[in-house]
């Protein structure tokens, strides 16, 4: 039976880069994806565009496809990516520039628009998923509403030619599945192949997180060379079938265990997992190890979309202040303690005003509170003071209270720190789908 | 003995929602998981940290158990909490005791 073979290039927008080179030049790949937009990233690139017109796309497209763009062309790698976030357009005309320069002429690369669904958000009469109260109450404070699209556009850019297709917002696994509705043309309510390539695209939309990244834990899951992770080869049949695998050589691991984590990661009840183009059901899925660093996925399927596009809303939230200050030795655990009881009561007597404080002894309760923590007294220990305002001049003054203890705090404290910023937070909203206008615009290097 | 003895855990996060994979490492042993793991275990375990409910999925087929567990995070992009995904989450999961293997 016949098979793509697609690489993932980027699981996260800082994620490294060497990775995806090597796919690139051993990995024998048909398509190259790269995934680079959490939640909340578009808000922040549409702030950046807000500033200036030409920025708002990935800072680092530039470093990723100067680093592959040649071997794709050569080979014939098409390069699949959410890197133009807020500016898909911008991203595209960047990345002819990019091309032109390395030598490479009469490349097509295509810019996927029509996720920003900011007016259509701002004028309507809807409702946020998470704090139950109407886009409207979030007034002024709005600065972006994409829409996760489907793979249909990106399907469409490939089949005009497409050598690299940049998006905005989509689904991360449409950005796998799109290459496989093209490649096997598959159609569009083929629910059970759509859901098989669902599964695919989300096993490999957060790269190393499959090939052993986010999972060693020595003595009980030890995974070899990690310094040098392999990103992952998902080996994808005519029917569906998923095989995950990577570079011989390269380090990492790839095993049920890897798998089966990365499978129901982000994923809420498995029989109904949302997506633009379908409802992945994940529930029967079975793997098989089927060689060294090579699991098969089988039992996917998938059910007919809700006909509602998730929108993320960015908006500005709140400022947040933050200091930090570490204890070490005997007596740290009191000492940290009694600067935090300075901290509360300092922000108290200067009249600093936060809606939400948070006092933790990294070390101590920080992450989990202190009834799991069990009463350990650690070595060392380091306060966090972090506490959210409504000016970015309250903020600063809550890092300066945790710094001033250098010379009014208790005794030995060292290694402080202070930050202030600003809070861009997203909740969702549902949108029909019928209101998302997607579009190709195709460019040539 | 410890959860961690018998299964491993990855922790993924939607909004301020948390979900908490709970896979055997030996499909032999998630008869055991799904007897002593319960939904209820599991809010107990996080009281304090998690403050709505808890449901769990089955997924027989690959020996794993899915928590989504709400109002976990306090909001991922505007919390105040050092570790603001909740990626920790699995971890403090595997600390729960259980019964031994009969």
């Amino acid at each position: 039976m016949r098979t793509i073979r697609m690489g993932a290039g980027a699981g996260y927008s800082g994620d490294r880069i060497e990775p995806a080179v090597e796919l690139v030049e051993k990995g024998d790949i048909d398509y190259l994806v790269f995934e680079c937009l959490a939640e909340r990233t578009i808000a922040l690139a549409q702030q950046a565009r807000l500033r200036d017109p030409g920025a708002g796309y990935d800072p680092l497209l530039d470093a990723r496809l100067r680093a592959v763009l040649p071997a794709c062309a050569a080979k014939g790698i098409r390069i699949v990516t959410n890197m133009g976030a807020a500016n898909p357009v911008a991203a595209a005309q960047r990345t002819c520039t990019l091309a032109r320069d390395l030598g490479l002429t009469g490349l097509t690369v295509a810019a996927v628009t029509g996720d920003d669904l900011l007016d259509a958000v701002r004028a309507g009469d809807f409702t946020l998923a998470e704090s139950g109260e109407r886009v409207a109450s979030l007034g002024n404070r709005i600065v972006a509403a994409n829409a996760y699209l489907g793979a249909a556009p990106i399907v469409a850019a490939l089949k005009d030619g497409a050598d690299v297709v940049i998006t905005g917002r989509v689904g991360d696994p449409a950005l796998f599945l799109a290459p496989l509705i093209h490649a096997f043309g598959w159609r569009m309510d083929d629910w059970e192949r759509l859901g098989r390539g669902t599964l695919a695209g989300h096993l490999l939309e957060c790269a190393g997180q499959i090939t052993g990244g986010y999972f060693a834990d020595p003595g009980h899951k030890d995974v070899p060379d990690l310094a040098r992770l392999g990103f992952p080869i998902g080996v994808v049949a005519e029917d569906g079938t998923v095989e995950i695998t990577k570079v011989a050589g390269s380090g990492g691991r790839i095993s049920l265990a890897t798998c089966k984590e990365q499978m129901l990661y982000e994923v809420h009840d498995p029989a109904r997992y949302l997506q633009p183009d379908v409802i992945g059901d994940f529930s029967d899925v079975e793997m098989e190890e089927v060689g060294p660093d090579r699991v098969r996925a089988t039992g996917a399927t998938g059910s007919p979309p809700t006909g509602l596009l998730k929108v993320s809303v960015g908006y500005v939230d709140s400022y947040v202040g933050e200091g930090q200050i570490s204890y070490a030795g005997p007596g740290a655990l009191a000492r940290g303690r009694l600067a935090r009881e300075i901290v509360r009561e300092r922000l108290a007597l200067t009249g600093v005003r936060t809606s939400e404080l948070r006092c933790d002894l990294i070390g101590v309760d920080a992450l989990h509170g202190e009834a799991l923590a069990g009463g350990r007294e650690p070595y060392e220990v380091r306060l966090r003071v972090a506490g959210r305002t409504e000016t970015l001049a309250e903020a600063v003054r809550i890092g300066n209270e945790v710094e001033t203890l250098y010379t009014n705090g208790p005794a030995g404290g060292g290694g402080a720190w202070k930050s202030a910023r600003e809070i861009v937070a997203v909740q969702s909203v549902l949108v029909p789908a019928e209101r998302a206008r997607p579009a190709v615009h195709l460019l040539t290097s | 003995m410890k959860l961690r003895a018998l299964a491993h855990s990855r922790t993924g996060d939607k909004g301020d929602t948390s979900n908490i994979s709970l896979i055997a490492y030996d499909m032999a042993d998630y008869a055991h998981l799904e007897a002593h793991v319960t939904p209820e275990r599991v809010s107990e375990h996080f009281r304090g940290i998690v403050t709505g409910a808890v449901t769990r999925y089955a997924l027989p087929k690959i020996g794993a158990l899915n928590f989504v567990l709400t109002g976990a995070l306090g909001g991922v992009t505007r919390s105040l909490a050092l570790d603001a995904h909740g990626k920790g989450l699995s971890s403090a999961l595997l600390d729960l005791e259980i019964p031994d293997r009969p």
